[in-house]
């Protein structure tokens, strides 16, 4: 049993590390419970430590890769006191306070929570995709684009980290297919303009993976027209899945109030989730926004909100 | 004593791998790889605490033959090594329980 904590943070992308930098120069002594080394988008310092480059992230001109970030968001955070268990929350009860937190048989208690856990890659959820997961199947291209070189590979989705990923991988790739269910895509223009010219780039519009291929290794997909229902398989050495998000509420389940996607629900206009004392930033509770800018701005608001609730509510 | 970690590349690698009494734990990463940053602290600890098993890495960017050698698509990837030979290949990112529990028949 650990001593009552003014704040404990779940979580540490930009929303649970800007908290994390607000909370520790108010003098509040953050942990953050950061989570465990994965090579997917849930791990210490979130979706951005899959990512290439960030340039859309104020204050760096020419761009900064993903990873880089994240560790500076976090040097920022220790550097002001804020504490870190790179584990990851078990359980929670959030019935009573102070809150109490489980990494596994560690017991944590809080008089405020800042819930930060994001959002992680979602699959195909097709046979042998776990299976060929590293072996010509990644939800990586800055791991794994490098050793595609000079060979044709494909990217599925169609949102702004599929277009991003398939452009970052004809750095590598002969050719790089975007295989993308609908006949437009949602990525913003300026990724959608730079996908267009790419003269490597080929996307296979209305087409759907349904049947990863291979023995030890990818060796292609079947592709299923989703207009006319035709099917044709390509072949491929490589296959990134980029289809979107999911929050990562598994552990709220029962103890906050989650909308009918997963997200968690937050107050209008602030970070105040329906348990008093209990906050929540970042994409956990944005299936909006989702920008690491937006998240680290909700991050500060949480910070704040938790530090005004401690005042209001000191004994 | 347990020693550190070794950086290996293919000038050094045959030998290395080749002369060793221990399995060899070796670690295939990269300066611009999220998870292999995130794991290196923890196979620093491995280097430190296990006699057993030697820790070695090789930067996949300097030595892409050994990355093709090994048929590495995906890292971080850690190969162990046991008289010479791969006998165990783990891909990706895990903590430091789990990947000792991956290695514990070396160990």
């Amino acid at each position: 049993m650990n001593d009552i904590r003014d704040v404990i943070i779940i979580g540490s992308g930009p929303a649970g590390l800007t908290a994390a930098i607000y909370a520790a120069r108010a003098n509040m002594t953050p942990l953050v419970i950061e989570g465990e080394p994965s090579s997917t988008s849930d791990q210490p310092g979130g979706q951005l430590m899959l990512t290439t480059d960030v340039e859309n992230f104020p204050g760096f001109p020419d761009g900064i890769m993903g990873p880089e970030l994240m560790t500076q968001f976090r040097s920022q955070a220790a550097r002001f006191g804020a504490e870190f268990v790179t584990r990851k929350v078990t359980r929670v009860d959030f019935s009573a306070r102070p809150f109490q937190i489980w990494v596994g048989e560690d017991q944590y208690q809080a008089q405020t929570v800042i819930v930060s856990t994001g959002a992680q890659s979602l699959m195909l959820g097709l046979p042998n995709e776990q299976r060929l997961l590293g072996h010509g199947l990644s939800t990586c291209a800055t791991c794994d684009g490098f050793f595609f070189r000079d060979q044709e590979i494909a990217v599925v989705g169609g949102g702004d980290s599929a277009v991003e990923e398939a452009t970052f991988l004809t750095r590598f790739a002969s050719k790089v297919y975007l295989i993308h269910r609908r006949d437009e895509l949602r990525a913003s223009k300026i990724m959608r303009d730079r996908a267009f010219a790419n003269p490597k780039l080929e996307i296979l519009w209305n087409s759907q993976v349904v049947e990863i291929e291979g023995d030890k290794k990818l060796s292609g997909v079947i592709l299923e027209d989703t207009v006319t229902h035709i099917r044709e398989s390509l072949s491929l050495q490589g296959l990134f899945i980029a289809i979107g998000h999911r929050p990562n509420t598994d552990l709220f389940q029962g103890q906050l109030e989650l909308k009918e996607n997963g997200y968690l629900v937050t107050e209008p206009d602030t970070s105040k989730t329906k348990v008093a004392g209990v906050f929540a930033c970042g994409d956990v509770q944005d299936d909006y926004y989702r920008q690491a800018v937006t998240a680290a701005g909700s991050g500060c608001m949480a910070a704040i909100d938790a530090e005004r609730w401690l005042e209001e509510h000191s004994q | 004593m347990a020693e550190g970690i070794t950086d290996l590349d293919m000038n050094s690698f045959d030998d290395a791998i080749g002369s060793s009494d221990t399995p060899v734990l070796v670690d295939f990463w990269a300066e611009w790889c999220g998870p292999c940053k995130m794991i290196a602290p923890i196979l620093e600890e491995i280097a430190a605490e296990q006699e057993g098993i030697k820790v070695a890495k090789v930067n996949v960017d300097d030595s892409p033959d050994l990355a093709r050698r090994y048929e590495i698509m995906s890292i971080p990837a850690l190969i162990v090594f046991e008289n010479g030979e791969p006998a165990k290949k783990l891909i990706g990112a895990k903590p430091k329980g789990a990947l000792l529990e991956e290695i514990g028949e070396f160990l």
